[in-house]
């Protein structure tokens, strides 16, 4: 548990002070344009049409949008982090502000207005002493809104690499660790709520005229402010990036180098929960100094290569792909597309290989994942070897393992590093024709720190000396229903376990 | 006595929405007089009357007070010298009675008023200077528009159908104390009404307008005479053939 709530308060510190600078800047946006709209008709309709739409496209959609619109800005702004989720969440914030400020100002009272112009107020006078703080409890139901929309879509800056308290959420619900994703979301509501309460002391004091509660939520929200702002405070040690995708495999992984870095006196931040081309742009970019991908991903999505080459050429033709980032080397496993049995119905059947499978293969039956069915990698096994299953069917993972095991299928597709291969005593079968692509884990390295001696040197360790079996374990302590481990407890096992080699 | 109000000058002024609203009004607004404008729904007399402190700005002609024409500077200060009450009041919600009795010399940074002294001109007690006017009725709220108009220090006062809101005592009570007012401040009086009996009871000169234009221009009295023309007798005689009719109750 306490290792659960270790990283709560930094990232609900970062989450915080993301959610409160969108907010901010929403503000200096929506103010001044909803007081432009409310007299304007045509603009009103334009500027609430627009934040509207905006409004519609789902959070997660948005944010994942500014990746690459910051990626053609180029010029060295960062299309990774802080800047893409503060844009996104500024966006979200504009419509209740702006639909509330147009609302206040057109809803006063016109006798007002005309006793205002009347008594010789200028524009600037009847703005400040009576449509601003007439609109004002109007104007703060808005912003209450917009805050609770922003603290809550923050979650979901965890995909472009911002930390918040997504990252608890994301990694959790990769894990499998309810617990993580549990802390996660009340965390955030909870922050959602306190922010909603102090601002509804703030409207109250404004509405009513009171001045404690004016005092009294004004103070809390500056206080959280200056709480939120403690992760600025901290050391400046530069920090070194991970980066990781969003299954198991890649949480332990970033663990593991993390750890070897930190040993070699980096400050080390983790980006998870990345999408698969995302990760790869960003290290290019440098916005993520190292990942762990996989040969046949870059081979196949990133390079367009339609046939498998040896595994020597693939990852010589990578590194030279990936210039001036750099491929450190092959951790010695690979995550692959593979087809594998019950040990004991292999050897009853004598299949040792995809080779001997073809003739076994009428009478049985296949499971596959979503997707397999559909993949380049299913059909260069199929007619590569001639394989003719009695029927084929697809099943959402967890369930494919469980059909396996209660004999609804025979043969089932997976990933060759999957830990419950090894828990459920299954034999992966061999690929004597190669007809399937190598998936390699690689190490890949950012261009800057592909110079970094230091750096270079502190991962170099890890080429080729991860066995398959070893990664297995490891995923399956995370992945297993009970007595799970976090993924860092799982990367110090397997740490433990490449010491001992 | 102290000085009296200013002379209000409108030269052919003209102000069209499409339709003429004000059609060449030519007349002058005697220094220190209380003078009613009085005519039908669209006749013309609010638009004539926002036009002395600019709240319409008028297509052709000017209008002068005390010989200066107010479109010189800015109508911010314009306004701020001369007195505006108006029948929906417009009492800030959100300040309580003495601060808005006091608004306009705080725009203007001028020192603040005596608010008790106001109050009492307009037959408050001094306790209301701390409430809220929500907590007023009708006709206290608008006793507090005329203390606001008053604090002003102006001598010219624009009055847009003030007490047509209020229930027939309130109006009668406050449209009798208003009338003192204006006698022992020596003020500058121009309101609008559509009702002609309190135009009777109240002015020193009635105007009459159907249609932007005046078509009836005389005293109280010569108004009951007839001196006025054919719009004028049509709207007198509506109040008169009342008091004859209640005088004939009576017997």
């Amino acid at each position: 548990m306490s290792e659960l709530l270790a990283p709560l308060p930094g990232l609900a510190a970062h989450h915080l002070l993301l959610s409160a600078a969108a907010l901010g800047l929403s503000l200096l946006i929506a103010l001044p344009l909803g007081f432009l709209a409310a007299s304007r008709p045509r603009l009103a309709g334009l500027v609430l049409g627009v934040a509207g739409v905006i409004q519609t496209i789902p959070g997660l959609a948005l944010l994942a949008l500014f990746y690459p619109l910051l990626l053609a800005i180029g010029h060295g702004v960062p299309a990774l982090g802080f800047l893409p989720a503060w844009a996104a969440l500024t966006l979200y914030a504009l419509l209740p502000i702006l639909r509330n400020v147009v609302a206040g100002l057109r809803g006063l009272d016109p006798a007002v207005i005309e006793a205002a112009d009347g008594l010789g107020m200028t524009a600037g006078q009847r703005l400040r002493l009576v449509e601003a703080p007439l609109a004002a409890p109007v104007v703060m139901a808005g912003i209450r809104t917009a805050t609770v929309w922003t603290i809550g879509a923050a979650t979901l800056a965890t995909t472009v690499g911002a930390a918040s308290l997504g990252n608890l959420i994301f990694a959790g619900l990769q894990t499998e660790n309810w617990g993580e994703v549990l802390v996660g979301c009340l965390a955030s509501a909870a922050l959602a709520l306190a922010a909603d309460a102090l601002l509804a002391l703030v409207e109250r004091g404004l509405a009513r005229r009171e001045r404690w509660s004016l005092a009294a939520g004004g103070i809390g929200v500056v206080l959280g402010l200056l709480l939120a702002c403690t992760p600025l405070a901290g050391g400046r040690a530069p920090m070194v990036v991970i980066g990781a995708k969003n299954f198991s495999e890649q949480y332990i992984l970033a663990r593991l180098i993390g750890t070897r870095l930190e040993g070699a006196g980096y400050a080390v931040s983790y980006r998870e929960g990345l999408g698969s081309a995302v990760a790869l742009r960003a290290l290019r970019q440098g916005d993520v100094d190292v990942y762990v991908d996989y040969s046949g991903t870059i081979w196949a999505d990133a390079m367009h290569r339609a046939k498998p080459a040896p595994r020597a050429d693939t990852l010589a033709g990578i590194d030279a792909f990936l210039k001036p980032a750099r491929l450190l080397g092959p951790l010695g496993f690979e995550n692959a597309y593979a087809l594998a049995m019950k040990r004991t119905e292999a050897a009853r059947l004598g299949v040792a290989d995809l080779r001997s499978l073809a003739s076994a293969a009428p009478s049985l039956r296949l499971g596959a994942d979503l997707e397999f069915l559909s993949r380049p990698e299913w059909r260069a096994v199929r007619d590569g070897y001639r394989l003719r299953f009695a029927s084929s069917r697809a099943y959402a993972p967890s369930f494919m393992y469980r059909a396996l095991e209660s004999g609804q299928a025979d043969v089932i597709s997976a990933f060759s590093s999957d830990g419950r291969i090894a828990a459920d005593d299954l034999v992966v079968l061999g690929d004597p024709a190669h007809a399937l692509p190598g998936y390699d884990a690689i190490l890949l390295v950012s261009p800057t720190r592909a110079h970094d001696a230091r750096f270079v040197a502190a991962l170099t360790p890890l080429a080729r000396v991860i066995p398959v079996e070893a990664m297995r374990r490891a995923n399956y302590m995370v992945d297993r229903d009970q007595n799970k481990a976090s993924p860092a407890a799982a990367a110090r096992w397997l740490a433990g376990q490449l010491e001992h080699r | 006595m102290i000085a009296q109000g200013p002379e209000v000058r409108f030269e052919d002024v003209v102000k069209s929405y499409g339709a003429f609203a004000v059609d060449g009004v030519d007349r002058v607004i005697a220094a220190g007089s209380f003078v009613v404008l009085v005519g039908g729904s669209g006749a013309g007399k609010s638009t004539l009357l926002r036009m002395v402190n600019r709240l319409v700005e008028p297509d052709y002609g000017r209008v002068l007070v005390d010989g200066c024409d107010v479109a010189d500077g800015p109508a911010p200060l314009l306004r701020r010298g001369i007195g505006y009450v108006f029948q929906s009041v417009g009492l800030m919600p959100h300040m309580s009675v003495a601060e808005n009795i006091a608004l306009v010399p705080r725009i203007a940074g001028h020192p603040a008023p005596d608010v008790a002294a106001l109050l009492e001109m307009v037959d408050l007690a001094p306790d209301y200077a701390a409430r809220a006017p929500a907590q007023l009725s009708g006709g206290e709220q608008q006793r507090v528009g005329v203390a606001r108009a008053l604090a002003t220090g102006a001598r010219l006062m624009l009055l847009d159908e003030p007490f047509g809101a209020l229930d027939p005592v309130t109006r009668d009570a406050l449209g009798r104390r208003y009338r003192e007012l204006h006698d022992r401040l020596g003020l500058t009086s121009l309101m609008v009404t559509h009702d002609m009996a309190e135009a009777l009871l109240l002015a020193d000169r009635i105007l009459v307008m159907a249609k932007g234009r005046i078509v009836g221009d005389a005293t109280p009295t010569g108004m009951l005479a007839g001196e006025a023309g054919p719009e004028a007798d049509a709207l007198v005689a509506v109040p008169a053939r009342q008091a004859d009719r209640i005088e004939a109750l009576r017997r």
